[in-house]
């Protein structure tokens, strides 16, 4: 019983040593940024390695929730004769919750966790210290311009997953299972709001981009330096991102469309 | 060089899909191309009781938006309901004759107010009232008053 509290005391006050260290990382790492603005071009090459690679993923996997949004969408609305307001539900869906939410968990299983192991083998090889050696400070060399990368990408890709779903809904709705193509978007344009509904979109996205990247930096940072300790790093990275970026999204949803 | 030049392609057609992207939800998907938003003028309405009415429901006339709800407030001395109306100014021309009602698009539509125009020459002016009101009707009401009205005819 004893050694239980023992453990349990450990293990909260390990868990809130980790959360002050990574709260000083967060601090380094933005003010790093500074003098990384200077040179676009690590920014620039991180957002390849970040953005365009998971842009593939984004875009198909967006495609695939809109058709099925439009399908299923289709098999409730039309129970009430409803059919027309399919375009409501897969754009007002896609745009408010499942954009932002569903980029942002791939986004930390395809960009977040190759971002922790790539730091976190640097660190374990030794490449950081060597940084280190050379008068280089590893955070603004290598942190800060994934940081801005992931950012920056975040937004860009949760509109992508959104746009393409919504033409997935509509190529099923109204393609495959005859919804009236001008009601599909003429209904959406009437319901949806471009400051309540876009930009606490966009304004998820950003919350979910900061949130992802500076878990996977983090954790790939305090990795321990062993292949064991990576690979923990690793999978940390994507359980914690998914866990903060849900519960970060109900907090948001209840905040901005509390009152409709 | 050659390396990092592919990259930047790269990098900025993912950077211009996702701006286009962003720009397509504006302008296709949400309400913006809608949204310039004209110069209105406000006029007042009275409601006995103005039903599920809320604020941004549309006002139309003769089944065409022209305006939207801007507020809508309870009056604590004549308990009315006070819905206030954001007609866009291109439509100044109504009568200050015009009844407003309240209706329902559809069995279990959205509710939004109507506007039939009078035939007075004065027309309604930026902070004018509307005097002829009619009320949302209210389902339980009329479902309660045809049943009395029935089991009265019985006996």
């Amino acid at each position: 019983m004893i050694e239980f509290l023992q453990q349990l005391g450990q293990n909260t006050r390990t868990g809130f040593t980790k959360l002050g260290r990574g709260t000083f990382f967060l601090f380094q790492t933005i003010s790093g940024i500074l003098s990384v603005l200077p040179r676009p071009r690590l920014v620039l090459n991180q957002m390849y390695s970040i953005g365009v690679l998971s842009f593939l993923i984004i875009t198909i996997s967006g495609l695939f929730v809109g058709m099925v949004l439009g399908l299923q969408g289709y098999y409730i609305l039309s129970d009430f004769g409803a059919e027309e307001t399919l375009g409501v539900m897969v754009a007002a869906s896609l745009v408010r919750e499942l954009g932002p939410v569903v980029s942002a968990l791939l986004f930390a299983g395809r960009a977040g966790s190759a971002l922790t192991a790539e730091i976190g083998l640097m660190k374990a090889t030794e490449q950081l210290s060597g940084m280190e050696m050379m008068a280089v400070d590893p955070i603004k060399r290598i942190i800060s311009p994934r940081f801005l990368a992931g950012f920056l990408s975040m937004p860009l890709l949760a509109a992508l997953f959104s746009a393409v779903g919504i033409i997935g809904g509509q190529m099923v709705g109204s393609g495959l299972l005859g919804v009236d193509e001008g009601a599909y978007w003429s209904q959406m344009q009437a319901k949806l709001d471009f400051q309540d509904d876009i930009i606490n979109g966009v304004i998820k996205s950003i919350v979910f981009g900061f949130i992802a990247s500076w878990i996977a930096l983090f954790e790939g940072y305090d990795a321990i330096p062993t292949s064991e300790g990576v690979s923990r790093a690793t999978t940390r990275t994507v359980v914690n991102s998914a866990f903060s970026i849900l519960g970060l999204d109900f907090i948001l949803t209840a905040l901005m469309f509390g009152d409709n | 060089m050659q390396h990092t030049n592919t990259q930047d392609t790269f990098v900025g057609l993912f950077v211009a899909a996702g701006i286009v992207g962003l720009f397509f939800l504006a302008l296709q998907v949400s309400n913006l191309s809608s949204f310039t938003e004209h110069d209105s003028y406000t006029v007042t309405a009275r409601f006995e009781n103005s039903g599920g009415l809320k604020v941004k429901s549309p006002v139309s006339a003769a089944g065409v938006k022209i305006g939207k709800v801007s507020a809508i407030s309870f009056d604590p001395k004549t308990y009315e309901s006070v819905v206030k109306l954001s007609i866009d100014s291109q439509y100044n021309t109504l009568p200050d004759d015009t009844t407003a009602s309240v209706f329902t698009s559809g069995l279990l539509g959205e509710q939004y107010v109507n506007l039939d125009a009078g035939g007075s020459d004065e027309f309604l002016k930026n902070g004018g009232q509307i005097e002829i009101t009619q009320s949302a009707i209210i389902l339980e009401k009329a479902l309660g008053q045809f049943l009395f009205k029935s089991a009265e005819e019985k006996k």
